[in-house]
């Protein structure tokens, strides 16, 4: 076992290298600088932007350049945000994002397996097709207008939470994570909803669940230990890409709430062509991606007997 | 099953930990503008300037937003007056005096005039501010600003490598003299810039060369300031904290005790900011909402002239767009009043020319209007009746809601008025400004905002090989008037010369016309002295704040 995750995160150095050589090279044939702006510089000023910050070498030498930094864990400076460096920048925002993910991730695991089974024990009932139709509408409504949705009823009506920020906002009842948390939370307990309800579906069919009825096992017994173990193999499944997904921010969420996270720093590095932090933060994602898959693979051995040899 | 079990309780416990944690401090949650009244029982102005600003370095800042908070730390030889933008006070400057033509200026520093860190503002501050600005290394984005000083541009693109034959001396502690290329009436407009801003020589130095780039000294407890605030922290994309600088020579004028400067770039957020209570002034409101706050809050309501154009740039080197005919039945067959009253609502004017109105004594020029019927005979003139074997070319713009609606009614007014057909293609925000760069565009959305009190900030850019031309339009008429306004010392008699330029670049038109700014935000009425300005270039030590909010109906 420990073998295999020895092995499985040496294998992260060839995949961060992999994805750090295509997106160093994608930036570079995307149009637009990042100097460019409605006002023109001098095409002299570009010149000097562009030898300071090494832009005017070959594509191969910045990339070698690139490169050995990065192996001394150094991500350069950012060209948006210029008294800070690429690490300083993930530094302060990955945290914030980390806070939220992490309740969402809550959030949505409770919900979420609850509704899935309470949808899969009461199947084709009203607690079957309520759960389900609630999550299907999880599903459909983007965050977009879910969050503010959520900003109008708690932070205009009920005054609970604060609409925008996260510093020095003390004077309402909520911490300023817990709406944007709610908002991503509810969008991944619709899909663990209904992955709960597919997974839990199928075993409660089994002929091990028909056995335990038949010696008189408690229902709620035959849910709770015989069922879940295995039905919640797809939902686990899901877990290690969602809760990477989750703790690295979403852009769209952290913009309705104007939260620092780190989710709006990796689409706006795009926007402004800031090269190395757009390196910096595929580069934080994917390796996030890769942990957090080795993570739920190794949940997955852990709760699946057949897996593990 | 265990680790089933075990896995939920745990997550539970996180959930009900984290909301607890996050469960909080406040004692009164029944009123939402607690924070409104204690901010203004503090004196603290809650703003939004929009995006995060990239640097609070003066001298390497560009935008707008960084211009904001910048000039609340940092004061220029002079400063913006109360209610008049064409009108000055002094700043680190307590006089000044020019000779006859406008060429050179002595300005006199305070004695009381002190940096953030306690040392005297002196005149070779300022000296070593403006070689920081023209050393070529540093990459100062807006170097281009100070080439009016003599010798300036000959030492930034190296052919003199002697700062001492640059128009700018330190007579003594406190004498500054500035020696320009021409007559220049509107420098106490230009000096308000922040390319002309002074920075502490020590703050620098200490982090740097002077022409090390990005370095610390902008963070908290490193700026040094000589305005009314300095920084108290700065929070990227949150908040950035400013309070009362006790050692600004008029720190006894000074009314509020802080700012809180917030980014948030979505309008939406804004707004519902401004509505719970969050904000005293927002940076914009959103189209959408204008009828709205018009109807039910007038009195929340700010729209102020501002001083900026909408245009097309058009591509001259283009078959058709070549003919000023063409270009000029483009112009008169766009209905600027329906734009205006429908589209954007925020009480914008239709530009009947180029510079906005709003600038001091120079009026704007009235030359374009609705004029379909002589649009059409234009066209047929220039051998397009009805827009017959008119070439198909595309009006290509930003992603952006407005730009869009814009560029509809307009692609509809040239079909139904003049039978063209154009098309319309929206681009990301960088690959839009390649686009116009490289001139790889029919008719490319553009838009200027003036940066000081004179037309030469509209008109200056239409000069050949100007790098914000772009049109390949060039008149070596229009240049030479150009030329003669940088030489002519009475500011009539040069305002003259530059309506003329003004006529040339109308009649010829390598733009098509749109609309005048204005700039209109939700401010709340608590906030005093808040006049209009036009370029929006507030002095934040007159602003004051009533110690109770109204609250909002």
């Amino acid at each position: 076992m420990i073998k295999v995750i020895a092995g499985r995160l040496l294998q992260l150095i060839p995949v961060l290298w992999i994805i750090l050589t295509l997106t160093f090279f994608m930036t570079k044939v995307v149009p637009g600088g990042p100097f460019s702006a409605e006002r023109q510089a001098t095409p002299e000023v570009i010149a000097q932007l562009n030898a300071y910050y090494g832009l005017d070498k070959p594509v191969w030498q910045q990339y070698l350049g690139y490169l050995s930094k990065v192996m001394r864990f150094d991500f350069g400076p950012s060209y948006t945000y210029q008294s800070e460096s690429v690490t300083e920048v993930i530094g302060r925002a990955f945290p914030i994002s980390l806070q939220i993910g992490i309740l969402a991730f809550c959030i949505a695991l409770l919900v979420g397996v609850t509704a899935g089974v309470v949808a899969a024990v009461n199947k084709n009932k009203l607690w079957d097709y309520l759960p389900m139709s609630i999550s299907m509408l999880g599903i459909c409504l983007p965050t977009f207008v879910l969050g503010p949705i959520l900003a109008l009823i708690f932070g205009l009506v009920l005054k609970l939470a604060p609409v925008s920020g996260w510093y020095g906002l003390n004077y309402v009842p909520l911490h300023p994570m817990v709406m944007p948390a709610i908002t991503l939370g509810l969008f991944y307990a619709a899909y663990i909803a209904r992955l709960t309800r597919g997974g839990m579906l199928e075993i409660l069919n089994q002929d091990f669940i028909r056995t335990a009825r038949a010696k008189g096992v408690p229902e709620h017994i035959i849910i709770l230990k015989h069922a879940m173990r295995g039905g919640m193999l797809p939902v686990v499944a899901f877990l290690g890409p969602a809760l990477a997904g989750l703790i690295s921010g979403s852009f769209v969420v952290e913009k309705v709430f104007n939260v620092p996270g780190l989710g709006q720093e990796f689409i706006k590095s795009v926007f402004n062509r800031d090269y190395p932090l757009i390196l910096g933060t595929v580069v934080f994602f994917g390796a996030l991606i890769v942990i957090f898959n080795l993570v739920s693979d190794v949940v997955q051995v852990l709760l699946d007997p057949r897996s593990r040899k | 099953m265990k680790t089933v079990i075990s896995l939920i309780g745990a997550l539970s416990l996180v959930a009900v930990l984290f909301c607890l944690t996050a469960t909080g401090t406040a004692s009164d949650t029944s009123s939402y503008s607690l924070t409104l009244r204690e901010a203004n029982r503090n004196k603290i102005l809650l703003i939004t300037v929009g995006s995060e600003p990239r640097t609070l370095d003066p001298q390497a800042a560009q935008g707008v937003t960084e211009h904001h908070i910048i000039m609340v730390m940092i004061e220029g030889l002079v400063a913006p007056s109360i209610d008049d933008q064409a009108k000055v006070v002094p700043g680190m400057a307590d006089r000044w005096e020019h000779n006859d033509d406008y060429s050179v200026w002595t300005f006199h520093i305070g004695g009381d005039r002190k940096w953030s860190n306690g040392d005297p503002v002196t005149a070779e501050d300022f000296v070593f501010s403006y070689k920081r600005m023209l050393t070529a290394s540093f990459g100062a984005q807006y170097a281009e600003n100070l080439f009016i000083l003599k010798g300036a541009e000959d030492y930034y693109n190296g052919r003199n490598r002697n700062f001492d034959d640059v128009g700018v001396k330190a007579i003594d502690d406190h004498s500054l003299r500035i020696e320009l290329v021409g007559p220049t009436p509107y420098l106490l407009s230009l000096v308000q810039h922040d390319s002309w801003l002074p920075v502490s020589p020590k703050a620098i130095l200490k982090f740097g060369n002077i022409d090390t780039r990005d370095t610390k000294w902008t963070r908290p407890g490193n700026y040094v300031a000589n305005g009314p605030f300095i920084m108290k922290s700065w929070r990227p994309n949150d908040v950035i904290e400013v309070v009362r600088n006790p050692l600004y020579w008029d720190a006894a004028n000074v009314k509020l005790n802080g700012i809180n400067f917030y980014s948030i770039e979505n309008l939406n957020t804004q707004d519902r900011a401004f509505q719970a209570g969050q904000l005293h002034k927002t940076d914009q409101i959103s189209l959408d909402k204008v009828p709205y706050y018009r109807r039910m809050h007038p009195e929340l309501v700010r729209i102020d002239p501002y001083e900026g154009a909408y245009f097309y740039r058009i591509n001259t080197s283009r078959k058709a767009l070549n003919d000023p005919r063409v270009r000029l039945a483009l112009n008169l067959a766009i209905d600027r009043d329906a734009i205006v009253k429908n589209i954007l609502r925020e009480d914008q004017k239709p530009a009947t020319g180029f510079t906005p109105p709003g600038m001091g004594d120079y009026k704007p020029l009235n030359k374009l209007a609705y004029e379909p019927e002589r649009a059409r005979q234009l066209l047929a003139e220039a051998g397009y009746p009805k827009g017959k074997g008119f070439p198909k070319f595309t009006i290509h713009f930003n992603t952006l809601e407005s730009h869009r609606a814009i560029a509809e009614a307009i692609q509809q007014m040239w079909k139904e008025e003049l039978g063209i057909d154009v098309t319309l293609e929206n681009q990301e925000w960088k690959v839009y400004l390649d686009t116009q760069n490289s001139m790889n565009y029919d008719l490319s959305r553009s838009a200027w905002i003036g940066d000081f009190m004179d037309p030469v900030t509209f008109l200056s850019m239409w000069t050949t090989g100007n790098g914000n031309n772009n049109t390949h339009w060039s008149s070596p008429k229009y240049d030479a008037l150009i030329e003669q306004a940088a030489r002519t010392g009475g500011p009539k008699a040069r305002f003259e010369v530059l309506h003329q330029a003004e006529e040339i670049f109308l009649s010829e038109l390598p733009v098509v016309l749109v609309y005048w700014y204005t700039n209109a935000y939700l401010l709340q009425p608590s906030v005093q002295n808040w006049d209009p300005l036009v370029l929006g270039n507030h002095n934040y030590k007159y602003i004051d704040l009533k110690s109770e909010p109204e609250p909002i109906k």
